[in-house]
């Protein structure tokens, strides 16, 4: 029943029903953004879109909360 | 077409509300940004297992889709009145395009969020807050790490230290930082809830999870992801008594939670605060806000639980629905249940001494260094809140000014109560002109919108 999404390309399971952030959280990709001054890593912190730490883009569209947005097949996100 | 009644939030307080004022006969819309009805409490994944109420409310959720219309991935960005007097919800839909909907009675009904307090390393990666860590187990089935701590104050963090465990993490230990009060004389026990602090009590016990009051996490280490934490003994103050290192790969903490209540100060509702300090919107005995056609139930109005917010949302859709049907011309205001009157009176004591029993103590300031982000948006470090506070900056506001924490994405959400404990200030009543983030498209077709003056 899982099936995949892309992080930069590389494959990452999700059960269907899963965020995009919860998915990549349960893959071990823990951040993926980085800070403007600092370029320190970010991934999920309040897990319920009200810190936007969480930020990617998804299929070309930018900045999703990635807590957020349930994954669909073949969505593709990407990492800035 | 007007709705007779929006309610903005699908959790326990906004789904029960809009059923009541549905199952009265009125037409009813219900918006939430989730996937799926259920708020914070009764948050659940597409194949959800089993958890106390969780049953009920899906029978309440499924008989709400079937009388009113969901807007669920719809996120309110703004709430607008209108010359001829109605309101209008304006929302943003999954694809970004905006829509307006219109209502004659607003009830807003949006929870709150977790209270994070900065420690240095909490930007960290695998320091997460408690409800997040929560959120990704209940709603995704996902536990959020292997070796994990849970941090903050209140009886919040019991129920996610015991789900954690359960789901097969290791649970280093739980770190109330209050104490004194133990888990045999805990406040959930005065409201015969024996039964769930006794539960919570025995989950620990059965997975070995330690727990400790008067400990703080009061930093995290690591390069990239968080790889061990400072565990401190604190006084009664919450000032460094002793440390010990643990490590450990994910961090959950939380000290109580922050009422979301931006939607109703863009319409002028008036606040008030709350036991510990924050502002909350000011409600009548109906749940009525300061502004007329609107009403404002759970956790927006106070925080203390599920079950306050439920009750709050029947009542409010009690009274709603007396009103709609006073301005029908139908006979009888329909006066609320006695029973419910007193059951909220006795949840808000309980809630107000769950605040009074978990108060977040001033020391905590003193595990910040001068570099310790306070602001992770605008990455403001502790030094220049201060740099700003020799410039003459005496309260947030003017901080924020200087110094920029909480001009970030989050708008303060995450650092203002923080900023205002720096500040010496009670946290004030958030001044969001957008309570979401919103195209300018969306923002165009705003001023296109004739309801709006
Ligand atoms: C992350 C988190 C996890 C929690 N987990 C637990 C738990 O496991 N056990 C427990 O006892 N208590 C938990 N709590 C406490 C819990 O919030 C309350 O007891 C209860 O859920 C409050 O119900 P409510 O109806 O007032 O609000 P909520 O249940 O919070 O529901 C509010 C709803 O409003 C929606 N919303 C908010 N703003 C907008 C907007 N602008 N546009 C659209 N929709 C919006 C949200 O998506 C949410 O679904 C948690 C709190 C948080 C913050
Ligand atoms: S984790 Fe906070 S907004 Fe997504």
């Amino acid at each position: 029943m899982t099936f995949h999404i892309t992080i930069d390309g590389r494959p990452v399971p999700v059960t269907p029903g899963q965020t995009i952030g919860a998915a990549l959280h349960a893959a071990g990709v823990r951040s993926w953004r980085s800070t403007r001054f600092g370029g320190r890593p970010r991934g999920l912190f309040c897990g319920i879109g009200v810190c936007f730490d969480c930020l990617i883009s998804v299929n070309g569209r930018a900045p999703e909360r990635a807590c957020l947005v349930e994954a669909a097949p073949g969505d593709e996100v990407t990492t800035s | 077409m007007t709705y007779d009644l929006v309610v903005i939030g699908g959790g326990p307080a906004g789904v029960a509300g809009a059923l009541t004022a549905a199952q009265a006969g009125l037409r009813v819309a219900l918006v939430d940004s989730a996937m799926r009805l259920g708020g914070q409490y009764f948050r659940h994944s597409a194949d959800p297992r089993p958890a106390p109420g969780l049953d009920r409310f899906l029978r309440l959720a499924r008989a709400l889709d079937s009388r009113a219309d969901l807007l669920l991935r719809h996120q309110v960005w703004s709430l607008t009145r209108g010359p001829d007097g109605d309101l209008t919800v304006h929302c943003t839909a999954p694809d970004r395009t905006a829509l307006p909907v219109a209502a004659r009675r607003v009830l807003i009904a949006t929870g709150a969020h977790d209270r994070p307090l900065p420690f240095p390393g909490w930007d960290l990666p695998g320091v997460l807050t408690a409800g997040g860590a929560q959120a990704l187990l209940k709603g995704n089935d996902v536990v959020a790490g292997r070796r994990i701590v849970v941090a903050g104050t209140g009886p919040f963090l019991l129920p996610v230290a015991s789900g954690l465990a359960g789901a097969g993490a290791r649970v280093l230990g739980v770190f109330e930082a209050n104490g004194g009060l133990g888990l045999a004389r805990h406040p959930l026990l005065a409201l015969g809830k024996a039964g769930e602090a006794a539960g919570y009590a025995a989950d620990l016990v059965r997975h070995r999870v330690p727990y400790r009051t008067r400990r703080a996490v009061v930093a995290a280490h690591g390069e990239r992801e968080v790889e061990a934490v400072t565990v401190a003994r604190l006084d009664k103050d919450w000032n460094v008594l002793a440390t010990r290192v643990l490590e450990c790969d994910t961090v959950a903490v939380g000290y109580g939670f922050v009422p979301q209540i931006d939607l109703g100060v863009q319409l002028g509702c008036a606040t008030r605060h709350d036991v510990d300090g924050s502002p909350v919107l000011a409600v009548d005995a109906g749940q009525r806000t300061s502004v007329a056609g609107v009403w404002a139930a759970g956790e927006p109005t106070g925080v203390g639980g599920w079950r306050l917010s439920e009750l709050e949302g029947r009542i409010a859709g009690q009274v709603i629905a007396a009103d709609w049907r006073a301005h029908g011309g139908e006979a009888g205001a329909g006066a609320v249940a006695g029973v419910l009157l007193r059951r909220r009176e006795r949840w808000r004591a309980f809630g107000e001494a769950l605040q009074r029993a978990y108060p977040v103590q001033p020391g905590w300031q003193s595990w910040l260094r001068d570099d310790t982000l306070v602001c992770r948006c605008e990455e403001v470090p502790l030094a220049r809140v201060r740099e700003a506070q020799s410039l003459g900056a005496t309260d947030a506001r003017s901080i924020k000014l200087l110094a920029r924490p909480g001009m970030g994405w989050c708008q303060g959400r995450i650092c203002g109560y923080a900023v205002s404990c720096l500040a010496g200030e009670p946290p004030q009543p958030p001044r969001r002109p957008i309570a979401q983030p919103v195209t300018l498209g969306a923002l165009a077709d705003l001023t296109d919108d004739p309801t709006v003056q």
